[in-house]
């Protein structure tokens, strides 16, 4: 069955192991939906969270291909019910009186933030759970979407467990 | 020039000789054979013979050199990103950018090349590091990362598995020969009463003769393990990958057969073909503490079983040979090649159908013999690869090749003169690229394209050239002659060997297909 998986791998801060891990996924045929990859509280790491979408066994195989890699020093599956997720939007769309006050009223709702103002055009910044994000898109489609970018999942466990210490 | 003792440099001819000379040598004892080249083309050339050790889970550490690090990325002369080329065919590698981290980054070096599922390492050095100066601290040899025991809760399903079998089959692959544990794999298969295949990979690490032995599995495997691996209820792959060459269509691969995979290596659990009990570990030790868990089984008619089906194979063999042109035959070639070998002596091979002859009918007798290149099934690996091999051994070595393999690095023949080492090559020539050919004819409706050499080369005056010994065989009596005293007498012998373009190697499961699909003779 196919599902969609977020995973956390904290690797080594130094240069060339995004390459490492990302030539991995293009070698071994792995599609990715989305990659971040930021600096963490020890700056000794940084973290990578992926989302793929595939069955159980492509996750396993996923996992266990990435462990391999020496830079690569934890690696963790986040479950939905124990994970917090956000991502970032920045949206662009056209502006103009008849559609202004939709606009707005949507990213009031969806508590984004305008973040750039004219007469015809503007943009607006949402964070939220991925599916908060496509829902938003959807409403911006009929006003005209002049550019867009979503920067992929971060996420972090519930409870005081985290990546560095966890087995 | 004779090697003495302390002399642990061999130069070869051209840098990929050398990457397979590391190679051979690596094989032929386990321990890691070290690779040195200049930068730009010095460090390409290197690529097939890395790339080579990747897929064989060869231990090897390369050392390239680069420009120095204030030329870097500039597009200098002979500069190439080495470490960006090669991270797709290497276990890790490095590029050395601070002296006072050399050290430290050659000794991770041999510790990752060395430790759980085996690699090569390739370690680039840009030429101010190399010329700079800097204090160094002795440090203890570095011995391999500690290797993960298995799980009592798997190893316990796998007896399970084992205890309701009544048709075991072990599947030994190149992690069980690395391991060099023949001994652990012979003791649990008497325990269990199971029979014994192998992977082109694990070949040489169970005595070839052994009665528990039905030899290779796949493709141009032996009929009896082939067939034996159908007709099991239980397949126990141990440090195998289920690789296309060893099982067919993986898709029609052991459907109704419970399989327990034991591999050191997470990742290729369930990779390629799904596993019942999945045994994530060190190999020895899981096949130990399967041993001891296992009642002793006893299963008469699996014997009775695997009995009938080494006679089925004698008897296709015995077919295989008449139908095969006289006065020399591909199997007349290895009798003699068995009879004046040595119990240690290594073979090591080029790729095509001599490859696969040898992995049929020679007689292997101790563990590390077999020194070929199998998964990239790279031509022109087995000269560099014989060097390294009897710079290890220092005892004759056997070189079987093929025409078309051979011309691809015979260069090196200068190296084994040079440093009088002792290596018989057999060159089985038959002006063709046989094993395409082969396919050629079986699934192209012999519409030959680009197999017939149509090449004038007389091996045994370029044999002369390069100051060896050439000889020509045309009978099996010649060769054994010619064998028998190159082996005794050494230094470097060519023994050109002239067989049929048209021999095959038999039995084949076509490409694609499975065990329901084997040729086993020509008529067919």
């Amino acid at each position: 069955m196919t599902n969609k998986y977020v995973i956390a791998a904290l690797v080594e801060n130094k240069p060339g192991v995004l390459t490492r891990v990302s030539s991995m996924f293009t070698r071994r045929g792995f599609n990715i939906d989305a990659l971040t990859v930021g600096e963490i509280e020890d700056s000794n790491y940084s973290r990578i969270t992926i989302t793929i979408t595939g069955d159980e066994n492509t996750r396993d195989q996923f996992v266990s291909q990435l462990r391999k890699l020496f830079n690569v020093k934890k690696v963790q599956v986040l479950e939905a019910g124990s994970t917090i997720s956000r991502e970032l939007l920045l949206i662009k769309v056209r502006n103009s009186p008849e559609i202004r006050p939709e606009i707005m009223a949507a990213a009031e709702v969806y508590r984004g933030k305008i973040i750039d103002y004219a007469a015809d055009v503007m943009s607006v910044e949402i964070t939220g759970e991925p599916v908060k994000i496509d829902s938003f898109i959807e409403l911006m489609k009929p006003m005209g979407i002049l550019e867009m970018c979503r920067t992929g999942i971060v996420a972090i466990e519930r409870g005081k467990g985290t990546l560095l210490t966890v087995e | 020039m004779k090697l003495t003792g302390s002399q642990i440099v061999i130069e070869t001819l051209i840098e990929q000789g050398a990457a397979h000379a590391a190679d051979g040598y690596s094989r032929a004892t386990g321990k890691v054979g070290v690779v040195i080249a200049t930068s730009g083309p010095g460090a390409t050339n290197l690529v097939t013979g890395i790339a080579t050790a990747m897929l064989d889970s060869v231990p090897m550490v390369a050392i390239t050199g680069n420009v120095p690090t204030s030329l870097i990325g500039r597009d200098s002369f002979q500069e190439i990103d080495i470490t960006g080329v090669t991270l797709p065919i290497t276990k890790h590698n490095y590029f050395v950018s601070d002296v006072n981290e050399l050290a430290d980054t050659v000794r991770e070096a041999f510790k990752i090349a060395k430790s759980g599922r085996p690699g090569p390492v390739l370690v680039d050095i840009p030429k101010d590091i190399q010329l700079a100066v800097a204090d160094y601290e002795r440090a203890e040899v570095v011995s391999p990362f500690e290797t993960r025991q298995p799980k009592d809760k798997y190893l316990q399903r796998a007896a399970e598995l084992i205890a309701e079998s009544e048709r075991p089959y072990i599947y030994i692959g190149g992690g069980a020969m690395g391991q060099n544990m023949g001994e652990e794999i012979l003791a649990f298969a008497d325990k269990i009463d199971g029979y014994i295949g192998s992977t082109f990979m694990g070949l040489s690490l169970i005595p070839s003769s052994h009665e528990r032995f039905l030899g290779m599995q796949g493709m141009h495997g032996h009929y009896a393990s082939s067939m034996a691996q159908k007709e099991a209820d239980l397949i126990i792959g141990i440090g195998v990958r289920f690789s296309d060459r060893a099982t067919g269509n993986v898709q029609k691969f052991a459907k109704n057969t419970n399989i327990i995979h034991i591999e050191a290596d997470r990742s290729e659990i369930n990779k390629n073909v799904p596993a019942d009990v999945g045994v994530h570990g060190d190999i020895k030790e899981s096949v130990i503490r399967l041993t001891e868990l296992c009642e002793k089984k006893s299963l008469p008619l699996w014997k009775e079983k695997t009995d009938a089906l080494k006679a089925e194979e004698k008897e296709n063999d015995r077919k295989i040979e008449e139908s095969s042109t006289v006065p020399l035959t591909p199997k007349m070639l290895f009798d003699v090649i068995n009879k004046h070998k040595k119990k240690t002596t290594v073979i090591a091979t080029d790729v095509g159908q001599h490859q696969m002859w040898a992995a049929q009918y020679a007689d292997f007798t101790s563990n590390r013999t077999f020194v070929s290149s199998g998964g990239l099934g790279t031509m022109g690996y087995g000269l560099g690869a014989a060097i390294g091999a009897a710079v290890a051994k220092k005892e004759a070595t056997v070189l079987v090749t093929g025409d078309g393999s051979f011309g691809m690095n015979l260069n090196e023949l200068a190296t084994a003169v040079t440093y009088d080492l002792p290596i018989v090559v057999v060159l089985m020539n038959n002006g063709v690229l046989g094993m395409v050919r082969q396919w050629q004819t079986l699934f192209f409706g012999k519409r030959y394209s680009h197999t017939l050499l149509g090449r004038k080369t007389d091996f045994v005056k370029l044999a002369e050239a390069f100051g060896a010994e050439g000889r020509r065989a045309e009978t099996k009596e010649e060769f054994e002659a010619y064998f028998s005293e190159a082996m005794k007498k050494g230094g470097v012998t060519v023994i050109d060997t002239k067989i049929n373009m048209d021999e095959f190697v038999l039995p084949m499961l076509p490409p694609g297909g499975s065990i329901d699909d084997i040729i086993v003779s020509k008529e067919e």
